[in-house]
């Protein structure tokens, strides 16, 4: 009876959420198999976690199950990617017009080339930020940082991707 | 404050998470400061460029059956009677949710067409709309003052409905441009929430029924109706912006 409840319960709350979930996974595992087998398991850990979900987002708590699932999933295939260093290189010049333009004209698979380049605890932030309107707060909750911390990714993450879209070849343009 | 200062405010400032007065400093250094407007402008085209929706990942909708198969195997439901028939019509309104969605996702990707590209382009709208502190260009909770403000804006005449009295109060109009044209934007609010409706005539004069769309977060609900279309956004949850769109619909039905 209860569990009939939570399971109605469950599809009406969390399973809006999916296309957030996916997102999230596709980014941090970079393929499409892997994202669907990493969501599968985490609404599984949701569904049995679900007893202790007292209302709120529902989004959040779900990308926070999900997100680890994913941690859990590069732990055991791509543990390289995680000790990656973030090198900071020096932004050359101040920013300047032509960058506008470049940052404009940017089109999806340079996009995507240049996110995918991103360290992975980089990547989530911009992801959750740019793509999913999480705020810092939400996204510091998430990925279990401090605001600062979450601020701090932020900005290098953005700086590292105007980098690397303003220094791409002239044939990556639309 | 000095550029140094700035540095630190400006991804806040970029992203709404500064208070007032941290607001009004990153502005006040930004009217005076052109390097540090230069930058702000490419902060801001970083994000519309990543916020278009076309890097978002949708879900397949095959994985969602596998999901919803695995969570009812896995919670083992058993059929009942009487008392706890509201809980099946919980489940079958989710289903029917879900349904919705599904359906609405298998349309757009079948047609990667103009739908989808204004969507992305109303989302861009009403996200600069939070973003640039421009919400409104007229603020008034008066239809009979925002509608005529249109007026010489507009190549036509935008029905304005003040829904206050059925939960989602105006708060003011705005011009904007979508599928390249100029449009009606008008603001709504619920709670917190804020819901951009952008109008504008439709090319042809058939009519469509309520589709809905999930971008970057953001729910979008479409429709047209007596020669013109309409498009509902914000980031309040699909429900109660479905209500939005029937409870307007209801008070525009005369043409």
């Amino acid at each position: 009876m209860q569990e009939q409840s939570d399971a109605a319960r469950f599809e009406q709350a969390v399973l809006p959420h999916l296309d957030a979930a996916f997102n999230l996974a596709r980014w941090l595992t970079r393929n499409d198999a892997d994202a669907e087998d990493v969501v599968q398991e985490g609404f599984l850990r949701a569904l049995r976690f679900f007893g202790g979900f007292r209302g709120g987002d529902a989004r959040a708590w779900l990308l926070t199950i999900v997100r680890n699932a994913c941690y859990t999933w590069l732990r055991r295939n791509r543990v390289s990617e995680l000790a990656t260093p973030f090198d900071e290189e020096e932004h050359s010049g101040e920013s300047d017009d032509p960058e506008t333009e470049l940052l404009e004209g940017a089109d999806r698979e340079i996009l995507r080339q240049a996110l995918e380049a991103l360290p992975v605890e980089f990547r989530e932030v911009v992801i959750l930020r740019e793509l999913e309107g999480l705020s810092y707060k939400k996204i510091a909750g998430i990925a279990d940082v401090p605001v600062g911390t979450v601020m701090s990714r932020l900005a290098r993450g953005r700086k590292r991707l105007r980098l690397s879209l303003i220094s791409r070849p002239e044939g990556g343009r639309k | 404050m000095s550029c140094e200062g700035m540095k630190t405010l400006i991804q806040g400032y970029v992203d709404g998470e500064l208070d007032l007065l941290g607001n009004l400093r990153a502005e006040e250094h930004l009217k005076d400061c052109a390097v540090c407007a230069r930058d702000l402008r490419n902060h801001q085209a970083l994000r519309v460029a990543l916020g278009g929706g076309s890097l978002y990942f949708s879900a397949p909708a095959t994985l969602r059956g596998r999901i919803r198969s695995a969570v009812r195997a896995a919670s083992n439901p058993e059929p009942r009677r009487g008392s706890s028939s509201w809980r099946w019509m919980a489940v079958a309104a989710s289903f029917a949710l879900v349904a919705i969605a599904v359906g609405s996702f298998v349309l757009l990707r079948s047609r990667p067409s103009k739908d989808e590209l204004l969507a992305q382009e109303i989302v861009a709208g009403h996200v600069r709309s939070m973003m640039a502190g421009h919400l409104t260009d007229v603020a008034s909770t008066d239809q009979h003052t925002v509608k005529p403000w249109f007026d010489g804006r507009l190549d036509f005449a935008p029905p304005v409905e003040d829904l206050a009295p059925r939960g989602f109060p105006l708060v003011g109009g705005r011009l904007d441009y979508a599928g390249s044209r100029p449009v009606a934007a008008l603001v709504y609010q619920r709670r917190q929430h804020v819901i951009n409706l952008f109008v504008w005539p439709s090319a042809d004069e058939s009519d469509a029924r309520n589709r809905m769309v999930v971008r970057q977060g953001y729910n979008l609900i479409h429709w047209s109706r007596a020669g013109m279309v309409y498009w509902a956004v914000s980031d309040l949850n699909l429900n109660e912006l479905q209500e939005f769109a029937e409870k307007l619909q209801n008070s525009t039905s005369r043409p």
